[in-house]
């Protein structure tokens, strides 16, 4: 095969995975706006916040040792104790959800029936809050989560492909977890949608909140719920970037490329946001490496919007978003 | 009609009717300046088929959304199995075993007719939401168990060829059906129907009214029903309420109401003084 060809083979790879990425916090967007049509502008903060809290929770940090160490002049920082990775991030699965409650307490509850734009800010509020709030908790610094994945490239897709090509593919064996654990999360939350009854509850109230109350659902604790899956994906996703780039504010930007994942996908599909993630994914990266030279490079940062943007002028309700014909 | 007391009556075609169920005291329901329901009071008894009737705007699906807690009263008093009962939120009303239809339908369009009739189970399915997740199989018995209860519904009211359709794609006389389904699958104790004929052909509306009828007789559901259709509800019930820009006019039996002046009046559109 010639070389070139197998260049984009690997990049077409690496592409897919990170947008596997993409589609995770795009899921997490997708699952509260079908709920509640609430478009939750936080759900990249609540990545970074998981993430973060994982970490401390991980290392025995003290939470707000800064805060006490200011007001009362003690020297806190860890409680000298290190958690083992599912230990972590099963008490940070349980802060998510208490997180989901609050959110709901605090905020959702005291703006039911409010217009979707006036949500939309409170989530805006939201992250800007809850970015604070993760600095305030845990500090400010880089910091490196290790919870046990594997990482490095792999050498056997290495040498198998080696065999095979010629030509050894490098691809990071972290990312393959990632692409395992997101496939395995998707058919769950697929298994749990479908045919529980917690799920059916979810599907009646994001499809009819009149008719959801008329048959026992509150929508209140469905809302908590949503959330509580929400933040449990955002986790997912703060875990396979935090390994792989270290937990900082920069992860809580994954959500500007969810974005353009979501135009192309549809907002309210669970599929779209799967399928959307991988084509901007995959797209960036070969856009990059066949465009990127000719015309200087970094066009990572513009091409998924670009992307979004022509696709949006062909199918404005996505690939799988249903077509809204406006009745007259 | 024997005479009525607080035990209940005998109805001319033999059927037993028994207590108070639900009773409306003074209620008044006001949207800004709008009066939709002024100071009216009535009762629903056991096993009894409640109509509501009266001209467009009357306030007879106001008062069906405040039985069901979508409405709540300025004024009066809801009271429930002899328990005054405070103001519920509407999934509350139905957990306690109220399950209604809309006027306007209001089904799960983008869900399966199974799935839509399933949702009426919810109520009555208890496992929990940390024991669904760990125990995969115990909760799915309890799954199968309902789903057992939804088919006979699906049975009952000859629906087993639309089973897995999308509810969006079914036509309108077919989702009125549907959603009775969903609401009978809660097995209530009281049904509350707004209108559910309205819009039917004549065929549709025979086969609704027998379904109503069989409700009551094989499950001894209590039905509180609104209909426009005059006929319709001296077949169908056993009492009748009638109400007129928001006023109860008449309360007795199909007979006692058909004869009332005031009822006369409105349904022939006599001028208001
Ligand atoms: N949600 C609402 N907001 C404002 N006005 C309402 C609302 N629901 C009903 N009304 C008013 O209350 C009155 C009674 O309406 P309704 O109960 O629907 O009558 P009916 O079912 O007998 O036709 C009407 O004047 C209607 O406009
Ligand atoms: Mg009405």
């Amino acid at each position: 095969m010639p070389e070139q060809l197998l260049y984009a083979m690997e990049v077409s790879l690496n592409g897919l995975m990170a947008g596997i990425m993409y589609a995770l916090v795009a899921l997490g967007f997708v699952l509260i706006f079908k709920a509640s049509g609430i478009f939750n502008y936080a759900q990249g903060v609540l990545a970074l916040f998981a993430a973060l809290t994982l970490v401390g929770l991980q290392q025995g940090q003290v939470p707000f040792a800064h805060v006490i160490n200011a007001i009362f002049g003690t020297d806190l920082h860890h409680f000298g104790w290190q958690l083992p990775g599912l230990v972590a991030i099963a008490l940070t699965a349980l802060v998510m959800v208490g997180l989901a409650i609050l959110i709901e307490r605090l905020i959702l509850k005291h703006l039911v029936n409010q217009a979707p734009i006036i949500l939309f800010m409170a989530t805006i509020g939201l992250a800007y809050f809850l970015e604070g709030l993760g600095d305030v908790m845990w500090g400010a610094d880089i910091k490196k989560l290790d919870v046990g994945l594997p990482q490095g490239i792999s050498e056997m897709i290495d040498t198998f492909t080696f065999n095979l090509f010629g030509y050894g593919f490098f691809i990071d064996r972290l990312d393959i977890v990632a692409a395992v654990v997101a496939t395995a999360l998707v058919a769950a939350l697929t298994a749990f949608s479908q045919y529980t009854k917690y799920g059916r509850a979810l599907r009646a109230v994001a499809d009819d909140h009149q008719a959801a109350l008329s048959v026992g659902i509150s929508l209140r604790f469905v809302w908590v719920l949503v959330w509580s899956i929400a933040g449990f994906v955002a986790l997912v996703a703060g875990i396979m970037w935090g390994s792989k780039s270290g937990v900082q504010f920069s992860l809580s930007l994954i959500a500007l490329k969810a974005l353009p994942v979501l135009m192309l996908g549809g907002f309210t599909s669970i599929p779209g946001a799967i399928v959307g993630g991988l084509i901007i994914g995959m797209g960036e990266k070969l856009f990059e490496f066949f465009a990127g030279p000719m015309i200087g490079g970094a066009t990572e940062n513009w091409f998924a919007y670009v992307l979004a943007l022509v696709f949006l002028v062909f199918r404005p309700q996505g690939l799988f978003g249903e077509r809204i014909i406006e009745r007259v | 009609m024997n005479a009525m007391n607080s035990e209940g009556y005998t109805t001319a075609d033999g059927r037993k009717i028994g207590g108070v169920m639900m009773e409306m005291k003074n209620i008044t329901l006001r949207f800004g300046g709008v009066k939709a329901i002024t100071d009216i009071s009535f009762d629903i008894r056991e096993g009894e088929i409640r109509a509501i009737i009266g001209p467009n705007g009357a306030g007879k699906s106001s008062m069906l959304n405040v039985i069901s807690g979508f409405y709540v009263p300025q004024e009066g008093e809801v009271w429930f199995h002899g328990q005054r009962r405070a103001p519920m939120k509407p999934y509350e009303v139905a957990q306690q075993g109220i399950a209604r239809t809309f006027q306007n339908i209001a089904l799960f369009e983008g869900m399966s007719v199974l799935d839509n009739i399933m949702t009426g189970r919810l109520t009555l399915m208890k496992t929990g939401l940390f024991q669904q997740a760990m125990w995969w199989g115990r909760a799915q018995k309890e799954e199968t168990a309902h789903r057992e209860k939804v088919e006979k519904v699906i049975d009952f009211l000859e629906i087993q060829d639309i089973r897995k359709t999308p509810v969006g794609r079914l036509p309108y006389g077919l989702k009125k059906r549907v959603e009775l389904a969903r609401a009978l699958a809660a097995e209530p104790k009281l049904l509350l129907l707004d209108e559910p004929m309205a819009g039917m052909n004549v065929e549709e509306k025979e086969d609704m009214c027998r379904f109503i009828l069989d409700v009551n007789d094989e499950f001894g559901t209590t039905i509180a029903l609104i209909e426009h259709d005059m006929g319709v509800v001296m077949d169908l019930s056993d009492r009748v309420v009638v109400m007129d820009y928001g006023k109860k006019i008449g309360d007795g039996t199909p007979d006692e109401v058909r004869n009332n002046q005031d009822v006369i009046n409105a349904y022939l559109g006599v001028a208001h003084d």
